[in-house]
This record gives structure tokens, C-alpha cells and sequence, in this order.
């Protein structure tokens, strides 16, 4: 994995944005099981009180990942809303208008969040840091997720992916449902991040400041969790499908499921003599990226 | 060529001193006819190439002529001269593969050893091959089992390794001739008695005059032809020469005021001395060459060069004149050091000359402009001399491109397997759960006020479930960190006792040689295949057996668990071992079925 260069300025101080998944739908399915919100909030809660205490100058930053919005819940950095009552309320406040914002009744399993929104959030967050002067912490991402994927989100958190990786920002991913996350797989693998699924949900206080809490001046000196394996299917561009072997627009590298007689993205015109031969050139295997 | 047909006028000899019979030689694909000019000479030639056992031809220079000899396999031979080379290659090309062509057709109508023509090997081409063999025991073992066995002969054995015979070729470029390393090349010759002076000017000669002079150069391409011969050129150049090993520079200059022609050669170069400076820009800034005065020869005069030069003080107006041995000396080991650099046959002293030129204003053009050059300095000055705690912030470093072990690619696409045979019982349990949009958020909204009111849980973490997690992550950790990356099937193979596992090897690399013979064999057309394929189907039906006794001691030998992973390994091998062995039985049932109805020995 590429390392993470250091960006100047003292190198174990740390800008954390943590992302917290609040899909309603996601927490509701938790419910019977050991492992519910309250829970989880007291394991992040008491993960980022730590952080703050490894560094004095260390930032804490919080967005919540809602169903269908997104919005920053606690920043460390203004002393209005240093306290935990403050996020709880700024939750409250956040979680009730995702509410008024939803527009279907009710939704088939438990529907996804909003990943792409809140990592483009954080991104523009560090840009601001990045951007206030010479001197800032160094960002990282972390991604509290337990939400499946949403297929339809796959262009935008790729791109928000691609340009975490040009800022060299890394994304951690800590997926706490029941599936693996190919987004942030990917996430985690292209911008030399951490990528972790807990075997034991009960011990993500544990999780999270073993593998997550370290600096990322320190992290080079750690031996990480790494991943097995990296899921790298791709969404068709058509259906928002996850395919493992489709068709891919020779000009601007969009992929579809199906054959098309034009690009939907960039319009080109594919030709008709690939017809005769349907594994020619068009083919693609998404596992080659 | 393409129509197995090829016409070119030539003179046959009957040895290479004679003049020859002019006339036209015609090849076909079976047999060669000569046909003289003058139809009444009885010289006419109508030979087949059945009887021609092989051919050499001259090699390709132009003071020699281009000739190609044919021999006869019962002694004798036919040599031709052609009118130029390129007609010579085309008939030595078509005579090649006419010859190839009849000893393959000759060999299989004959029922001889069905060996594909042994085509003349040099001794170069042998020697790459026993050096590869050299090289890779693998290839040895091989090639001992199968070509010293009988199995395979050598030409089939190599002709599906002519890319790593290519490769070892390419390996070694050829050795390019370097200029001599001699300065005193033009040297006058006195004989004594007279007043004249001889100087022996060569293309190689001229070629290294032109190299370290670049003024000479252009006044050549000046002046020849237009205003003076070549000879005259020459001489001019001679008595400038010999004006100078005279060392007599008051007569030189003296000289020089006569004749402008031969003050060119006379003055100092300017275009030298252009270079000199702009060589003394690149050198590296931090040299500082005023601290190494004191250094070494310096304190002698001419840099202790035992050189006898005048040191009577002379005029300013021949300063141009005066010449420094050092200097030449400077001048001809930068020649010599660079090598050739340009690839003009020596002959046309012309063209010579325009070729330096061309490579003199091509290392101009890449020469950047006097100001780019002090920004440059200036860089390299910074760069040499730097003081870390001065610098500005840098850009962020650059991530290295890093392509990665593909087998890391294959873990994970069997981790991927497996996971997704895990994720299946989840999806469907994820399925069943549908909640509404109202139950959902007030659910989640309970959760926070139930913070709120009763506060965090604690304690977070109990210490049981605290050790669990430490315990399993850095298990994870250690099993990542050494089972990553590692070829299962490699494991299996280090278990096994090494003299098994190199059988084992050996056995595979074997089969697949075998292999790759067998199926490019098919289809059978001529019955040098149909021998070679049984050839190879009894070879292949000895290693079965073996195989299957070693899979045999394998199993006994060998732990349960990693007896299913060998036989994983052995029994892709037996599987198309086979499948050749299928597909001959029924190869040969079509072909019996056939030849009933056809006349015997038809293939």
C-alpha cells in the first residue's frame, strides 16, 4: 500500500473525521440484536473523547450519514459545541430532518445512506483545512458504516474515492453491519487506509483504538489489519447494477451491463460490427481495475 | 517469390577468379536452369535442387564480389556473380528455402528416419544453444530426456524455443568498431633525398581528421568540389600539416597571409573553441578550478608535457597561429572517448563530412539557450549546495508506481469466493426486514433520547470482550502478514520430500513438452508427422504409468489433508495426458476407416 506522506507541520497531530452512519433503517434492523445505537454511540463517543486526549491539538470532526442528507454534527475546533450533549442534540436535531426530507413511506430491507454525500462533506472540510494556511493537522477519514452499498452512489464515491487519493487523505473504513462494503474496500485500498470488519461488534471501543486511534506518522511503524481480499466489482452505468463482467465505452470508460448502440455518458456511437461477435473488444472483467 | 518463380541475370564460374559466362539463372521451386548469354557456348545448366546439399555466398562488402556458391551432396558445386548484393540475397533466400523444401519432401517420400531436415547449423547458432543449456538446468534435464532419448530431435526441440534462442541473441549488441587510438595518424614521409614530403590519408584517416576538426570540416563541405578537387584539398591540408610540425609559426603565418585557402587550416579553430566554452558552462558549478591550481602538473609549463615548443615570445598577430599540444591532445581524447557517432560508410569522404555536420547541429538544437543554461546553473548551484533548514515547503513527494505481485490478485479472488459464500446467508436474513419510514426514524430518535436520559453505557467495554477483540486482531495480523501472497499449491509442493518434488516437476515440464509437440501435430498431413506423433504417444504412455505410481506413494506417504491438494496438482496432468491419448485412438480409427478405401501410403 502507498504510504501516506507526511504533509509538514507536527506529525502526530490529526484531523479526524469520523462518519457516522444514521440510516434509520440500518439501526432499526440493529435492534434486536445485542448491538444497537445506544451502544454504538457510547463506543464512538468514548473512541473520539480519546483522541482528543492523545494530542492536545488533535480535531475531531463529525458528520452524520443520514438516509437522505447529510450534515456535520460535532467539530472539536468551535468551542460552541465541545461537549457530547451538544452532538446528541445536534443528532437529534439532524435525524429529524433527514425525516422531513424522506419522501417514500417505507423501504425495501434497509436501504442505503448517503456515503457519497458525506464523504464529499469531509473532503471539502479537509480542502478548507488544507487551504487555512501552511500550518494544519493531518486529515484522515474514518467510516463508521454499516448500511449496504448503494449502488446508485457508485460514480459520485468513486470520484469522491479518486480525489480523497489526489489529496492524499486516507480513508479508514470500520464496517459495522453484517456485509462487507465494496465501496469502502476500495476506499480503504486506494488511499492506503485501513479496512476492517469486527468479528465482535460488543468490542468496537477496542477496535477502534487499537487500529484506528494511531496517527499516521505512527501507523508506518504498526503492522495494520490488511485486507484479504478487495471486492473491485463495479455498478453498471445503466441499472446501477453490480456486474462482474459487462461492456465498457471504448472512448470514456463507462460501463454498462448491456450492450447499448450509443454511450448514455458520452454519446459515442458503437459500432455494428461488434455484433457478430459478442466477446470482442467490448468485454470487460470488472475484477481488472 | 511469390509465384515460386525467380529470374536474375548472372554469371556462372567455375571458380571465383575466372570471369564468368554471362547469362540468366532461373529458379524454380524444384530445380535451377542457366541459360548464357551467347546461345552457342555449351555452358547451360538445368539442376535440381534435390542433388544440391547446400549453399554459401560471399559476404556482403563493397570491394567483393557478390557470389553464390551452390555444393552438390555428391561433391562439386555451381558458383554465380551477380551484378549486385541485393539480387544475391533474393536468390540466396529463394535457393534456402528450395532447398529445405525438397529435403523435407525428399526425407518423407523415403522411408528413412523421419528427422525434419538437420538444417546447417553454424557454429554460433550451436554455441547459443549449449550456453542456454548451460544456463538452465531445467532446459538440460529436458532436453537430456528427450532429444538424447530419441524422443524429440534437436531441430524440434528448439523450434519451440526460437524466442529464448532470440532472446539470448538480442542480449549481446553487436561490438561496434571504436576509433583508433591513435594521434599520430598523418605523418609525413620524407624520403630523404628529395624535397618531397608524402602524407597517407585513409577513409579511416579522414574520418578522424574530420571528428577532431570540425573547421576542416567545413572547409570541405565549402570548398570541394566547387572550388578545389579533393586531391587539392588534401594537399592543402598536408602542407598545413607539415607547417605546423615544422612548429615555425612565423613562417606559417606567413604563409597563411598568401593563401586564405590554407589559413583555415592554419588558425586556431573557432568552432573548437565555441565548443570548448560551452563545455566548460556544463561543467559542474561546484568545481572550483582556482582551488586546484596548486594541484598536480599545473605548476609546469604545458602541464609537464615533455614537449620541445617554442617558447620565444611572439607577436600579436600570430596568437591565431600558435597551437597547443595540450589542447589537441584535449581534443582528440573526447573524440576518441565519445566512439562513433555517426554510421556512413567511410568511402565518400562527402558524405562522411555532411553526416558530422548533421549530428554537430542536432546536439546544437538540444543545447539549451545561453539563458536557460544560467537557470539551469543556477538550479544545480542550489541543488548541490543545499541547506535543509533554508527551504521553502516542498511539493509532496511523488508515490512510486508499484505493480504488485499477481498472486496477491488470485488470494483475493478466492477470499472473494469464500465471502461470498458467507454473505449469501446474510442476504437472504436482510431480505425478510422492511420497517416504515415513521417506525424507522422514531426508533432511531428513542435511541438518542435514551442517551440523553440514561447516558452512556458503562462500562464501554467489558475487559472479557476486550481481550477477545486484542487476542483476534493480532492473530489476524501475524496470519495476514505470513500466509499473504503465498501460492497454496506451492506449500503442498514444499512438503513433500524434495527428491518427489523435483520428479514431480520434472514429470510436468516433460508432459508439457511432450504436449505441445503432440497437439501441433495435428492435423496429420505428411507421414513425418504421423511418425513424429507416435513418437511422442509412446513416450507419453511410459510417463503415465510413472506418474500414477508416484500419485500412488504420494497418497500413502502424505498427511490426509494435503492429499486432495496433490491430487489437485497430478491429476490436471493425467487428465490430459488422456486427452491426447483419446484423441490419437480416434485419429487412428478415422484413418484405418479411410485408407480402406484409399490406396495404401496415401497420408
Amino acid at each position: 500500500m502507498t504510504p501516506v506522506s507526511s504533509k509538514l507541520y507536527a506529525d502526530d497531530v490529526s484531523l479526524l473525521m469520523v462518519l457516522v452512519d444514521t440510516n434509520p433503517y440500518f439501526w432499526s434492523s440493529m435492534k434486536n440484536t445485542a448491538f444497537t445505537f445506544p451502544k454504538f454511540i457510547s463506543h464512538v463517543l468514548a473512541f473520539l473523547n480519546s483522541i482528543l486526549l492523545l494530542n492536545q491539538m488533535n480535531q475531531v470532526v463529525v458528520i452524520a450519514t443520514g438516509y437522505n442528507s447529510c450534515d456535520y454534527v460535532f467539530d472539536s475546533s468551535t468551542s460552541s459545541m465541545q461537549r457530547a450533549e451538544c452532538l446528541l442534540e445536534k443528532l437529534e436535531d439532524f435525524v429529524d430532518k433527514d425525516e422531513s426530507l424522506s419522501q417514500e413511506d417505507s423501504v425495501d430491507g434497509i436501504g442505503f445512506s448517503l456515503l457519497s454525500g458525506s464523504l464529499s462533506m469531509a473532503l471539502c472540510y479537509i480542502q478548507r483545512v488544507f487551504r487555512s494556511g501552511p500550518l494544519h493537522p493531518q486529515p484522515r477519514i474514518l467510516c463508521l458504516h454499516g448500511s449496504p452499498d448503494g449502488p446508485g452512489q457508485y460514480v459520485a464515491v468513486m470520484n469522491s474515492i479518486f480525489s480523497a487519493q489526489r489529496s492524499m487523505v486516507p480513508i479508514d473504513s470500520c464496517v459495522i453491519g453484517s456485509q462487507h462494503s465494496a465501496f469502502l474496500q476500495q476506499a480503504s485500498y486506494i488511499t492506503g487506509g485501513v479496512y476492517l470488519k469486527p468479528q465482535v461488534s460488543d468490542g468496537l471501543f477496542q477496535y477502534l483504538s487499537t487500529v484506528f486511534a494511531t496517527d499516521l506518522h505512527s501507523r508506518s511503524f504498526l503492522q495494520l489489519p490488511r485486507p484479504v481480499g478487495v471486492d473491485f466489482r463495479a455498478s453498471c452505468f445503466c441499472h446501477k447494477n453490480t456486474i462482474d463482467m459487462g461492456f465498457i465505452c471504448s472512448v470514456c470508460l463507462s460501463i454498462f451491463c448491456k450492450h447499448h448502440k450509443k454511450c448514455s455518458t458520452c454519446g459515442s456511437n458503437f459500432g455494428e460490427a461488434r455484433k457478430q461477435d459478442p466477446s470482442a473488444s467490448d468485454q470487460r472483467t470488472s475484477d481488472g481495475s | 517469390m511469390a509465384d515460386g518463380k525467380l529470374v536474375k541475370r548472372t554469371k556462372y564460374k567455375t571458380s571465383v577468379k575466372v570471369p564468368g559466362v554471362p547469362g540468366v539463372l532461373k529458379l524454380t521451386k524444384e530445380r535451377f536452369y542457366f541459360m548464357p548469354n551467347d546461345p552457342t557456348l555449351t555452358t547451360k545448366l538445368n539442376v535440381e535442387f534435390k542433388l544440391i546439399k547446400g549453399h554459401k555466398s560471399s559476404k556482403e562488402c563493397s570491394s567483393k564480389q557478390a557470389l553464390l556458391n551452390l555444393t552438390q551432396a555428391q561433391g562439386g558445386n555451381y558458383l554465380f556473380e551477380f551484378d549486385s548484393f541485393p539480387d544475391r540475397d533474393q536468390c540466396r533466400d529463394f535457393v534456402a528455402s528450395a532447398i529445405a523444401a525438397c529435403g523435407e519432401i525428399g526425407k518423407a517420400t523415403s522411408e528413412k528416419p523421419a528427422v525434419p531436415h538437420d538444417e546447417q547449423l553454424s557454429a554460433t547458432e550451436m554455441g547459443r544453444r549449449i550456453k542456454l543449456l548451460q544456463e538452465n538446468s531445467e532446459l538440460q534435464k529436458l532436453h537430456r530426456q528427450l532429444v538424447i532419448g530419441g524422443i524429440l530431435s534437436e531441430a524440434e526441440f528448439w523450434a519451440a524455443r526460437k524466442k529464448l534462442l532470440e532472446q539470448s541473441e538480442n542480449k549481446k549488441p553487436k561490438q561496434r568498431v571504436a576509433l583508433k587510438n591513435d594521434m599520430w595518424s598523418v605523418k609525413p614521409l620524407s624520403d630523404g633525398q628529395t624535397n618531397r614530403v608524402t602524407f597517407n590519408l585513409t577513409p579511416e584517416v579522414i574520418h578522424q581528421i574530420f571528428a577532431e576538426k570540425p573547421a576542416v570540416r567545413q572547409a570541405y563541405l565549402k570548398f570541394v568540389p566547387g572550388k578545389m578537387s579533393e586531391k587539392e584539398f588534401w594537399t592543402k591540408y598536408s602542407r598545413a600539416e607539415y607547417l605546423h610540425s615544422t612548429k615555425n609559426i612565423v613562417a606559417a603565418a606567413a604563409e597563411a597571409a598568401e593563401d586564405e585557402e590554407l589559413a583555415v587550416f592554419l588558425k586556431q579553430d573557432d568552432m573548437l573553441v565555441s565548443e570548448a566554452r560551452r563545455k566548460i558552462r556544463r561543467v559542474d558549478p561546484t568545481l572550483d578550478m582556482e582551488a586546484d591550481e596548486g594541484d598536480d602538473y599545473m605548476h609546469l609549463p604545458d602541464h609537464g608535457l615533455p614537449q620541445g615548443e617554442t617558447k620565444e615570445i611572439l607577436e600579436p598577430q600570430y596568437e591565431p597561429f600558435k597551437r597547443s599540444f595540450s589542447q589537441y591532445l584535449n581534443q582528440h581524447a573526447a573524440v576518441v572517448l565519445r566512439g562513433r557517432v555517426i554510421d556512413v560508410e567511410l568511402g565518400d569522404t562527402r558524405s562522411v563530412a555532411e553526416a558530422f555536420t548533421r549530428t554537430y547541429q542536432a546536439e546544437q538544437a538540444t543545447e539549451v539557450s545561453d539563458e536557460n543554461a544560467y537557470r539551469e546553473r543556477v538550479k544545480k548551484v542550489s541543488q548541490v549546495a543545499e541547506i535543509e533548514d533554508l527551504q521553502g515547503p516542498r511539493d509532496p513527494p511523488v508515490a512510486l508506481l508499484s505493480i504488485k505481485d499477481p498472486r496477491d490478485y488470485f488470494d483475493s479472488q478466492q477470499a472473494n469466493a469464500i465471502k461470498a459464500l458467507g454473505d449469501a446467508e446474510t442476504g437472504i436474513r436482510q431480505m425478510k426486514f422492511s420497517v416504515s419510514k415513521e417506525e424507522a426514524f422514531c426508533s432511531l430518535k428513542d435511541s438518542i433520547s435514551e442517551i440523553n436520559s440514561q447516558g452512556l453505557i458503562e462500562p464501554i467495554i467489558s475487559p472479557e470482550v476486550a481481550l477477545k477483540v486484542f487476542n483476534g486482531l493480532s492473530q489476524n495480523i501475524s496470519s495476514t502478514k505470513y500466509h499473504l501472497g503465498k501460492n497454496p499449491h506451492e506449500s503442498v509442493l514444499d512438503q513433500l520430500p524434495s527428491a518427489t518434488k523435483n520428479e514431480l516437476l520434472l514429470h510436468w515440464t516433460s508432459i508439457q513438452e511432450l504436449l505441445k509437440h503432440f497437439w501441433s501435430s495435428y492435423p496429420i498431413t505428411t507421414k513425418y508427422f504421423y511418425a513424429k506423433v507416435t513418437r511422442l504417444k509412446d513416450a507419453m504412455s511410459q510417463i503415465y504409468p510413472k506418474l500414477q505410481l508416484m500419485f500412488q506413494e504420494i497418497k500413502e506417504s502424505v498427511q490426509s489433508d494435503v492429499r486432495h491438494q496433490v491430487s489437485l496438482l497430478v491429476q490436471p496432468m493425467l487428465q490430459a495426458l488422456d486427452a491426447a491419448f483419446a484423441h490419437y485412438d480416434a485419429d487412428i480409427q478415422k484413418r484405418s476407416a479411410k485408407s480402406g478405401e484409399r490406396p495404401n501410403g496415401f497420408v
